[in-house]
């Protein structure tokens, strides 16, 4: 059995083949789920929750993130899974490893030939088009939560639009460090309304959320919501007007592709005090390897 | 002192009950601009309820407190939607309470704590934020280099004069005060007092203290109100009253005081 929708097919049933209902979750999961992401996506920013399934992984290791990826993948699609920017680190592959096992769609490490994208911590460099949604795995989907652990009034200030408390954590960033410390989930404010955390992203690709092509969905497993910013929405970083708001910047840059406006990893090499500093995106960092080459020969 | 003749609060036949036990029963009173009441009684005469009742923390079973805004819109509590409620909570009311650590947010510093108002309220440049925080510092008696630690490391009397400073500083129309010396030694309830009692005067400040100390009832407030069980036994002037008891229960209050 299938439902055909626009641009693809969303498989649904139990396959002998792989002795998974397509894409591991039930239907009426999946139903449920999408229900919620069709909800977030016309309330951009809102927290809408849903009923988590267990997943055979632990917390915090992307529980939302593959629900939401398990509820939106069709057949056809072409799935891309990074975690801190690389394809090849543990659950990257594990996640990659279990769509290509349950849903036995097509994956992919290059972010230009991919349909969905699900991400922990890095938004790619590529810039994202209208056909292709990105994941995010959410830890804590709740900006306000380190100021008032009260979930009953975190909503209220949602819903009054009371965000004064998140610039007093920014105050308290530049009473202590002289300018705003905060270097990941940077708190944003979605199309003028709601106060959204982008996850635990570095601040440096804050500015690649705003007005992005791409659908940007975000799933928080243990905490039990799903949010969105649909495409072409207006993203702003949260800041003061005397310290408006800066992206991390390196002295150096790349050292295997040369890059300057990318994220760079510091990686030890020896315990010679040896270093360097490389893209965090391995796909972004290889496709320019790989032009210089090219180039190069001719 | 200027009074104006529109009442800021006009409570009238405000009963509170905890099941059929009744905390606060018909009490009707009104509070000019620039007045300070101050309501006295023992422990569980009501003092408090009433307080959480004006500050919308507790919601009355009978009777109803009406509030003339700044803008000169006279509305019954009841009447506001949760927003406007808010809303008046972080810009014309304050409420400092008895301790210090209900009223501050112990986990960010001294600045913050006095900014957080003006934030909630669309302050958005750090200096003068900061300029601000500074002058308040000054003006409830905390050195400047404290702004940036965190309340723990303040005194009880410290952290009592920040949480003022915190509340006052969009500058309140209507302030209510909870025991704001309860705990305190007496040398520095003096201080606070004093601070308090210019604070009051400088910006024309509407009052209502709670408190079982009749010194600070005397200090501070312009007219007193008596509370035995959940009634009003006596109101009236101040000075009458300490003075002149008419009430057995205020004659028996007033009497209990220890002379030094």
């Amino acid at each position: 059995m299938s439902i055909t929708g626009t641009g693809g097919t969303f498989a649904t049933g139990y396959d002998s083949g792989t002795g998974y209902n397509f894409a591991y979750l039930n239907e009426q999961t999946k139903r449920m789920i999408r229900r919620a992401l069709m909800k977030a996506v016309a309330i951009p920013g809102y927290q809408v929750p849903f009923a988590s399934r267990e997943m055979p992984m632990p917390y915090g290791w992307g529980t939302g993130g593959v629900q939401v990826t398990a509820s939106i993948l069709k057949t056809n699609d072409v799935l891309k899974v990074i975690d801190q920017g690389a394809d090849d680190t543990t659950n990257a592959v594990s996640i990659r490893q279990f769509f290509e096992k349950t849903a036995q769609v097509a994956t992919t490490e290059k972010t230009t030939d991919a349909t969905v994208i699900q991400t922990r911590h890095r938004i790619p460099e590529q810039e994202l088009d209208e056909n292709q949604i990105l994941v995010y795995q959410v830890p804590i989907p709740e900006p306000l939560r380190f100021l008032e652990p009260r979930e009953t009034e975190t909503r209220k200030m949602h819903a009054l639009e009371e965000y004064g408390l998140m610039h007093v954590k920014l105050y308290e960033d530049i009473s202590r460090h002289g300018h705003i410390a905060t270097t990941y989930a940077y708190p944003v404010l979605v199309e003028g309304r709601y106060v959204m955390d982008p996850s635990p992203t570095p601040k440096f690709d804050n500015p690649k959320m705003d007005d992005m092509g791409a659908l940007q969905l975000f799933g928080a497993g243990r905490e039990m919501r799903i949010y969105a910013v649909p495409p072409w929405t207006k993203v702003t970083s949260l800041d003061f007007d005397d310290h408006p708001f800066e992206i991390q910047k390196w002295d150096q840059a790349c050292a295997l592709c040369g890059a300057e406006n990318a994220y760079l990893d510091e990686v030890i090499l020896d315990d010679q005090g040896g270093r360097m500093f490389c893209c965090s995106d391995t796909d972004y960092c290889r496709a320019r390897q790989e032009n210089a080459q090219q180039e190069a020969a001719e | 002192m200027m009074i104006d003749d529109k009442p800021l609060l006009r409570v009238e036949g405000l009963t509170m009950r905890y099941g059929s036990f009744a905390a606060c029963n018909d009490i009707n009173f009104d509070l000019y601009p620039g007045e300070v009441l101050g309501i006295v009684g023992e422990s569980g005469s009501g003092k408090t309820s009433l307080l959480k009742c004006l500050a919308g923390d507790l919601e009355p079973d009978e009777g109803q407190i009406i509030y003339t805004q700044a803008n000169g819109i006279e509305k019954p509590m009841a009447d506001l939607t949760e927003a406007e409620r808010r809303l008046l909570a972080r810009t014309e009311w304050a409420f400092v309470r008895q301790h210090p650590r209900d009223g501050l947010r112990m986990g960010v510093s001294a600045g913050a704590n006095i900014g957080e108002r003006l934030m909630a309220t669309g302050a958005r440049h750090y200096g003068n934020i900061r300029t601000t925080a500074t002058d308040w510092l000054g003006k409830v008696e905390i050195d400047d280099d404290r702004i940036d630690d965190l309340p723990q490391t303040f005194s009880g009397g410290m952290q009592q004069r920040l949480q003022i400073a915190r509340n006052l500083v969009t500058g309140p129309r209507l302030v209510l005060m909870d025991e704001p010396t309860g705990g305190l030694d007496v040398s520095v309830q003096a201080r606070l007092l004093d601070l308090v009692r210019s604070l009051v005067r400088q910006l024309n400040l509407s009052v209502i203290l709670v408190t079982h100390d009749l010194a600070v009832a005397r200090l501070l407030s312009t007219r007193l109100m008596v509370m035995q069980r959940g009634q009003v036994v006596e109101q009236g002037l101040t000075d009458q009253i300490l003075e002149d008891p008419q009430a057995p229960y205020s004659q028996l209050l007033v009497s209990s005081v220890l002379q030094v």
